[in-house]
């Protein structure tokens, strides 16, 4: 049944990672009951496993609550959820735009985070009632008064009225439900009678009914039956189902009027044709423009990803394909490496993104993987004035007809207590950043500006952030655009022979450095073989790094275990299959740990 | 019908040594006699289940001269009446664990070849080993299986133990030329899983993959020099005295092997004790460890000889030819002087037996 537009609320929880996004929402599941207590598993939002292993939102959800507030009133609350992450950036904008107001959770011992300000400033963006609730006073550390002024002096917020809850216990949630009925605006500016605009904030693929498309309607309604139009793409496709979600199952409708928040099915193939962002009309009625803010979102980091296995390239490419009927924007080409055989040229929109990816392609598909080093995209300038877009140190051209090369930079904030200001300079530095600005947030927690190249960032920046500053730094940036560079292309060779897969783009500054990283890694990671072999790595035909990894002298079984010969068989097999699992370059094998070792290069 | 040859494990020490994972414990006298019984009943068993000739017989450990001269000539001759053994037959002894009359009661009951596990002339290097006779009470044993007529004596050395060194391997090998013994064995050390060397490696100063083989090739030289053939990879003999028990391991020949932990190789199949003293002394019967003896394993095996693979045995045996793939993985080998092949056989040089691991699983795999 739909509510009264006046008694509609659309509203989204934003909070920095481990603020308790999730069990805040699992608590207004529990409180408004829509959920059976014996449902209950631990953050019901997140429901891929790798969600609730590394604790962030992965996709958004939505889900309808319903809510007799003190008033008296029904209310129909709309949580839509939103991915915590800064390589998900654009879904977060799709999702708080479909909404009126932002449930802001800040932890009452850690206050601020980087997240908590780049989310805030998103939802403000979009002109969103911001609704602070002040979590984990139940823990020891807890100092809701500082946290409070904190986010009245650094947002300007209201706050020392907010909500104080314990998501976890439960504690004052209620508080919140009274909050965002009393504070966020209802859709009242929806006009049903209006040509349909529905907004997608989200679309997963599901075995049974095709795609389902997650839509805020703004203006106009549809039903079953309604011819839908996609105005991004055009495409068309029959309405099968429109209806709710609610925690744990799907309640068709009979239709969906503007303000509310449900699911359209329709029969649609892959995500792709109802990508993030895209407006949802009708062929019969359809709208004029479009609502504003679609893009199409880019990969940003590429990696080749190839079988360990080359048996496994089919199964590879289904297990992709099946991935990106849920994930638009994951983009993958066939690609061939001399080294590594037959593959696949992966986009990813960062670095978590690119993890998550292969994560699940080894767990949900059992899939035994290589990848190749994360490469950001560059614009290689030729003399003769052509541009090159490169995401793959294979197709680096020849230095003699490059003019110049551009690399993509990013805005990074990096939040912290001021005592870490040292190390986080000291980091950025070492990464060719270039200080923009520092501002004490807090007496002692400061805001530090920093552009950064992207490729300093995608391998490990973040790991070695945290571990540096004892966890307590939190990080964000944005794509701010191309810059010139100076850059290289790095050879690997081995036995002098070129392995393609190990090269890679760098800064010139940093050629040599880690030049002799990646030899002395490769050297400790490559088992010494029959022969000595010359690990060398160059720029162009200049070799600028070299190590060499000794013929191995002894592997021999001496003592025959009196007649035990099945052990000594065993043994044979067993390095057989140690073999099978070495990748062949010329005649040198080379087990994936190198591959690995050369990628994380700081550990 | 071919001649088996017989096994005899003796699962008993007097303590455990600190690098061994072969199956034995420390154990009284009543254990040894009740031991020997059950062996003796076994041996029946077989002899009457097979009714095959043996021509070897050989007493591994554990320590089998713990048992005691008179326990050892018992089973001896028990065996010699059973499978009409009449070739070598082997004790492998500790010299510190030699009763007073022991090579002349097991020489009597017709033991002919002594194998005594020095591991090394080197005081300080025995002790770290857990052994624990002096050199000198090595080198008067030595004398007292000859003055009992045993003139067969093989010597164990370890290579890459704990605080060797090139100057000190010397010392063990001028201790057995000087011996003038017809058989040296010369084992690489190997950490064994669940050992007190392999959870203590960092503590042990042990001699690194270079030294190990640069150990192994000098000795190899120094023997070979003064008349011993490395005709196995760890093994040297004079000419005559190869151990001929061991031998048909190598050749991929039948044997039965009876004690806990041992080994069998019968009609085609492997089949093993537990390592389990009690079932044993129970009766149980060994476990099925699958088929044996074919092309892989007797290649695998055969390479491990200094002879090699020679075709028209291989012919002989499977009645065709030795795959062609062999002899062209064997080639880049050769190049390299790891492998030698000429139009008979194809084996394995120094050089390829310190690496014979890889060398054998590439030739048979690729």
């Amino acid at each position: 049944m739909a509510a009264k537009k006046e008694n509609i609320r659309n509203f989204s929880i934003i909070a920095h990672i481990d603020h308790g996004k999730s069990t805040l929402a699992d608590r207004l599941l529990e409180k408004t009951q829509s959920v059976a207590v014996r449902d209950m598993t631990e953050q019901l939002l997140d429901d891929m496993d790798l969600e609730r292993e590394r604790g962030i939102t992965i996709k958004a959800h939505a889900v309808k609550l319903n809510y007799k507030a003190q008033d008296g009133e029904e209310y129909e609350l709309n949580l839509i959820d939103t991915p915590g992450h800064v390589d998900f950036n654009y879904e977060v904008s799709r999702s708080l735009a479909a909404c009126e107001g932002a449930v802001l959770i800040v932890d009452a011992s850690q206050g601020i985070e980087a997240q908590t300000l780049a989310n805030t400033y998103l939802a403000l963006d979009h002109d969103l009632e911001i609704v602070p609730v002040i979590n984990k006073i139940d823990l020891p550390a807890a100092d809701p008064d500082r946290v409070a002024n904190e986010v009245e002096e650094v947002i300007g917020l209201e706050c020392m009225n907010a909500p104080r809850v314990s998501a976890k216990t439960g504690e004052n949630i209620e508080q919140v439900l009274e909050r965002i009925v009393s504070d966020i605006p209802a859709p009242l500016d929806s006009d049903d009678s209006k040509p349909l605009r529905a907004l997608v904030f989200d679309s997963v693929y599901d075995n049974y009914k095709g795609v389902i498309v997650y839509v805020r309607v703004v203006d106009g309604k549809i039903k079953a039956g309604d011819t839908m139009r996609m105005m991004a793409t055009g495409a068309e496709f029959t309405v099968v189902d429109v209806g709710y979600m609610r925690a744990t199952s799907m309640e068709s409708a009979k239709e969906l009027t503007s303000g509310e928040v449900g699911y359209i099915t329709a029969s649609i193939k892959t995500v792709g044709d109802a990508r993030v962002g895209d407006t949802v009309t009708t062929a019969e009625y359809p709208a004029s423009e479009p609502l504003p803010g679609y893009r199409k979102v880019n990969p940003m980091v590429f990696c080749g990803v190839y079988p360990a296995d080359g048996a496994d390239y089919e199964n590879l490419r289904e297990a992709l394909e099946k991935l990106q009927l849920n994930d638009a924007a994951l983009s993958y080409e066939p690609e061939t490496s001399g080294a590594l055989g037959f593959g696949f040229r992966c986009g990813f929109l960062g670095l978590l993104h690119l993890e998550i990816i292969q994560e699940r392609l080894e767990r949900e598909y059992d899939l035994d993987l290589v990848t190749t080093i994360p490469s950001v995209v560059y614009k290689i300038h030729l003399t003769d004035g052509t541009v090159l877009e490169i995401d793959n140190p294979t197709n680096y051209p020849d230095p003699a007809y490059i003019d110049f090369s551009e690399e993509p930079i990013t805005n990074a904030n990096i939040y912290a207590p001021n005592e870490y200001v040292g190390a986080i300079m000291d980091l950025c530095q070492e990464r060719r950043g270039v200080f923009k600005n520092m501002t004490y947030v807090t007496p002692d927690r400061v805001d530090i500006a920093y552009e950064l190249p992207l490729n300093e960032i995608i391998y490990d920046f973040f790991d070695v952030l945290k571990s540096r500053t004892k966890g307590y730094a939190s990080f964000d940036y944005e794509i701010k655009g191309y810059e010139r560079s100076n850059l290289v292309k790095l050879d690997v060779l081995l036995n002098g022979d070129g392995v393609d897969a190990l090269s890679f783009i760098i800064h010139s500054d940093k050629a040599y450095g880690r030049a002799r990283k990646i030899a002395e890694k490769l050297k400790e990671h490559i088992p010494r073989q029959m022969f000595e072999i010359p690990v060398q790595i160059a720029i162009g035909g200049k070799v600028i790094a070299r190590e060499t990894i000794k013929a191995m002298r002894k592997d021999v079984l001496a003592k025959c275990y009196g007649g035990d010969i099945t052990r000594k068989k065993k043994l044979l097999e067993k390095q057989k299959e140690g073999k099978k699992r070495m990748r062949h370059f010329g005649t040198v094998e080379v087990p994936q740990e190198a591959f690995m070792a050369v990628l994380k290069l700081d550990e | 019908m071919k001649n088996i040859g017989l096994y005899i494990h003796i699962p008993f020490c007097r303590s455990k040594c600190p690098y061994c994972d072969f199956y034995s414990m420390r154990a009284t006298e009543n254990q040894f006699d009740d031991y020997t019984i059950c062996v003796l009943e076994s041996l029946e068993e077989w002899a009457e289940k097979l009714g095959r000739k043996s021509d070897t017989l050989y007493f591994g450990g554990g320590t089998p001269s713990l048992l005691g001269g008179k326990n050892i000539a018992l089973i001896t001759r028990r065996a010699k009446e059973l499978f009409g053994v009449d070739g070598e037959i082997t004790v492998e002894c500790n010299p510190s664990a030699i009763d007073e009359t022991f090579f002349e009661t097991v020489a009597a009951a017709g033991v002919n070849r002594i194998s005594l596990g020095m591991q090394s002339a080197v005081d300080g290097e025995r002790r770290k080993l857990g052994r624990l006779a002096d050199r000198t009470k090595v080198a008067e044993c030595i004398k007292k299986a000859r003055e009992a007529g045993l003139e067969n004596i093989s010597l164990d050395v370890m290579l890459g133990v704990p605080d060797q060194t090139q100057e000190s391997i010397k010392e063990t090998i001028d201790f057995c030329l000087e011996s003038n013994v017809p058989h040296i064995s010369a084992y690489m050390l190997k950490l064994e899983e669940g050992t007190y060397y392999y959870n203590n490696a960092e503590k042990l100063n042990l001699p690194d993959e270079d030294l190990t083989a640069d150990m192994y090739t000098l000795l190899g030289d120094i023997l070979e020099e003064n008349g011993y053939r490395n005709y196995e990879i760890s093994n040297f003999a004079k000419t005559g005295f190869e151990g001929r028990h061991n031998l048909k391991y190598w050749n991929c020949e039948e044997y039965l092997g009876i004690g806990p932990s041992a080994h069998s190789f019968i009609d085609g199949k492997r089949f093993y004790y537990p390592r389990d003293l009690d079932s044993f002394r129970l009766g149980c019967l060994p476990v099925a460890d699958g088929e044996g003896g074919d092309e892989e394993e007797y290649i695998m095996l055969r390479l491990r000889l200094a002879d090699g693979l020679i075709f028209a045995e291989y012919k002989e045996r499977f009645n065709k030819d030795i795959p062609t793939q062999i002899i062209t993985r064997a080639e880049p080998f050769a190049k390299q002087g790891f492998v030698k092949i000429s139009k008979d056989s194809l084996s394995l040089t120094r050089k390829g037996f310190l690496l014979s691991n890889t060398i054998i699983s590439n030739l048979i795999y690729g």
